[in-house]
């Protein structure tokens, strides 16, 4: 009987029991699991292998104020902004050739909580979503290191991008240490209200959305946000319904 | 005004009472990140040397965050019971420390005061506390409540089965609240987090868990914690609402953040009472706080996350819940960084709720970008249950497949059992016993589900419809 209920649920229900505990083959595929989510937290974004990987689009890396992994879990305000030498090095490249400035959407690639998530999924996604813009003027793809949604927002105002799509690892699971997120947001500026942004999340292998599911909702999104000149609770996807938040306390963002 | 003090040879200044209170804290994350913290630990032991000659009144005359503005501060201040306060109205924050700790002051006085403390009064003391402190104080206070079965008794811990499901499968939901009741778990309550947040969605699962509990008889109460403005719309819509749920922050505009005030809740209560559902007691209120959920609201008024938390449990406490627990290690490493923070806050939590006077439970538990694992939780769990702790939420496995987070599993439940002797309720014992759950020595016997689903037939029940 055990089978048919734990076919219902991916919870860990039906474990037994050695005297009031856990057994240990139950313990030791618990800890596994908590460290696959641990490495991908703490796993550092290879910009290098991920431009490599969407080449020939053209792309640009970048890094946060969070100098290293520790201070971004810590400071979630560092990761919302770029480093000193970052954003000097965004503002040359725009200058360098205006022609990237002022594109309907730049697609900015961030690490956030799980560097392994990008770093599997995000060439996939990334290439489905431009896909999906056809039609539409991309800025250069930019990988950010020390990356939170808001991160974004200074890019995309640096580029005068109208939309910022960042695609972002969100915080892992026991189940699911690789999962990605997308967030749309029109006109980025520094200091944007996440009432202003719309969100994507759940994108990875193992039952979650696909890239092109989830490039396809983005596409739909990113045209009715251009023609509407918004985004965030105003803008709402007819293709399908978005996650809802719950209503415990909210997490932090990815 | 200032505050200063002569210490070890170095005077330190603090601009306001705020910043002594902030600067007093234990070291954590997040009042780092609010720029709040102290700057030193020398400092931060002489903000504790300040708060300590500070008198309890004075507290009652200088408010951390405005009346004018701030509709909690008006429920604290125009609350407080001017009688109850009199014992303690001639102390300093270092006085009542030391009260507290007299073994003389009982479970009666504590009980007799609380209404006259307020939630600022015991975040100072707790920040002059050792853990050691704040276990042994807590440990002190009884505040039983009741809906279906009475919670809150010497030697006893309850648990609320918690049953999540990535997709809401009703089937996938049953399955791990018998897997639950197994372990003897749900007693506090048996309750949902929804993954997609509807009213016709918390309603059928509302409906699930309202026919199981009546079809097995199970003295207990059931709840889907969605907004409550929900929960209204489901009262209005006539389903089995027992208990209201909602988040709670201790500040106006940070419960504006949650889409509540004051009045919503006042108007949430009075229809849950009109229900009459309980059997045994009339609690109908279940609320969850956490440390940095003003601040992630932006809505902390330069005060620090553990004095904001305090606050929040005097509008729990205005609404008589049945339940109440801190979501301590949810809310992620730039609050609480690691297993040291959430365990001392989790105390700090525990501490403060009780000595106002709530029904004061915890979840133990963490995410995955927090320095903390399942060696910390043990650790927590059982201090936490040393303390006297109301209840602790058990999931299978210690995985949440919905939320994305561990804590602590029915096996846990278990072993808190076997340390310490404590019991579930005692209506929610009498009913383990009838399934024949109880093994002699009061433990909880291993039993397959099948033998538990048989016992519930051979009562005359139809066990069918949970394992479809």
């Amino acid at each position: 009987m055990w089978a048919r209920l734990r076919a219902t649920t991916p919870a860990r229900i039906a474990l037994g029991r050695v005297g009031h505990t856990l057994p240990l083959d139950e313990v030791l595929r618990f800890q596994l699991d908590h460290a696959r989510a641990r490495d991908a937290v703490h796993a550092a974004f290879d910009t290098a292998a991920l431009a490599a990987a969407l080449a020939p689009l053209a792309t640009i890396a970048l890094a946060s104020a969070a100098p290293d992994r520790a201070t971004y879990l810590r400071r979630p305000d560092l990761g919302r902004r770029l480093a000193a030498d970052s954003a000097a090095a965004l503002a040359r490249a725009v200058v360098d050739d205006p022609a990237i400035g002022g594109r309907d959407a730049v697609i900015v690639v961030g690490d956030g909580l799980s560097a392994t998530g990008v770093q599997a999924g995000g060439a996939a996604l990334v290439r489905a979503l431009v896909a999906e813009c056809a039609g539409l003027t991309l800025a250069p793809v930019v990988l950010a290191r020390g990356a939170r949604v808001a991160l974004g927002d200074e890019i995309g105002a640096a580029l005068r991008a109208r939309v910022v799509v960042m695609v972002i690892g969100e915080r892992p699971g026991l189940s699911v240490a690789d999962s990605l997120g997308i967030y749309l947001t029109y006109a980025p500026r520094i200091g944007c209200p996440d009432s202003a942004r719309n969100c994507i999340s759940n994108i990875h292998a193992r039952g979650g959305l696909t890239p092109g599911a989830a490039a396809a909702t983005l596409g739909r999104l990113l045209r009715e946000s251009l023609r509407r000149a918004l985004s965030g609770v105003d803008l709402k996807d007819e293709g399908g319904a978005l996650p809802s938040h719950h209503h415990r306390l909210e997490p932090p963002d990815a | 005004m200032t505050y200063a003090c002569d210490f070890a040879g170095e005077r330190h200044r603090f601009d306001s009472l705020a910043a002594v209170m902030a600067c007093a804290s234990p070291a954590r994350s997040g009042d780092e990140l609010a720029g709040l913290a102290a700057h030193s630990a020398a400092q931060r032991v002489a903000a504790r040397a300040v708060l300590a000659d500070l008198p309890l009144r004075h507290f009652l005359n200088v408010a951390l965050v405005p009346y004018e503005s701030d509709e909690v501060t008006r429920l604290i201040i125009d609350s407080h019971d001017a009688a109850a306060f009199a014992p303690l109205a001639s102390m300093t924050v270092g006085d009542l420390r030391d009260w507290l700790l007299l073994p003389a002051i009982d479970c009666t006085a504590l009980a007799a005061v609380a209404r006259g403390l307020t939630p600022e009064m015991v975040a100072a003391v707790s920040k002059l506390m050792r853990n050691q402190d704040l276990i042994v104080v807590a440990q002190k206070v009884r505040v039983v409540t009741a809906f279906r079965n009475t919670i809150g008794l010497a030697e006893h811990l309850s648990t609320r089965l918690q049953p999540n499901h990535p997709a809401d499968d009703p089937r996938g939901i049953a399955a791990a609240v018998l897997d639950g009741l197994i372990h003897g778990v749900g007693d506090a309550v048996i309750g949902i987090n929804p993954a997609s947040d509807s009213v016709p969605g918390a309603l059928r699962l509302l409906t699930m868990l309202d026919d199981l509990r009546q079809r097995y008889a199970i003295p207990t109460q059931t709840c889907v914690l969605t907004h409550v403005t929900n929960t209204l719309e489901i009262i209005a819509r006539g389903g089995p609402v027992d208990l209201v749920f909602q988040s709670v922050a201790g500040s106006e505009a940070a419960n504006r953040g949650f889409g509540i005030d004051l009045a919503l809740l006042r108007e949430a209560h009075a229809a849950a009472l009109d229900l009459g559902r309980g059997s045994v007691g009339r609690n109908v209120m279940y609320f969850e706080t956490g440390q940095g959920a003003a601040l992630s609201a932006n809505a902390h008024h330069a005060v620090d996350q553990q004095t904001m938390e305090a606050r929040a449990y005097a509008v729990a406490r205005a609404f008589d819940p049945l339940l109440v627990n801190t979501v301590v290690g949810f809310i992620g490493p730039e609050y609480l960084y690691d297993g040291k923070q959430i365990i001392r806050a989790a105390l700090e939590d525990h501490f403060c709720g009780k000595l106002l006077g709530l029904p004061m439970g915890c979840d133990v538990c963490y995410t995955n970008h927090a320095e903390a694992d399942q060696d910390d939780m043990d650790v927590l769990m059982t201090v936490l249950t040393v303390a006297g702790c109301t209840f602790l939420i058990c999931v299978p496995g210690n995985d949440d497949v919905m939320l994305s987070y561990q804590s602590l599993s029915y096996h846990d439940a278990l072993t808190l059992r076997a340390m310490t002797g404590v019991r579930p309720a005692p209506e929610f014992a009498e009913w383990l016993a009838a399934m024949d759950l109880i093994a002699p020595d009061g433990s909880i016997r291993a039993l397959g589900a099948a033998a538990l689903v048989r016992r519930l037939d051979t009562s005359g029940l139809d066990a069918s419809g949970l394992v479809v």
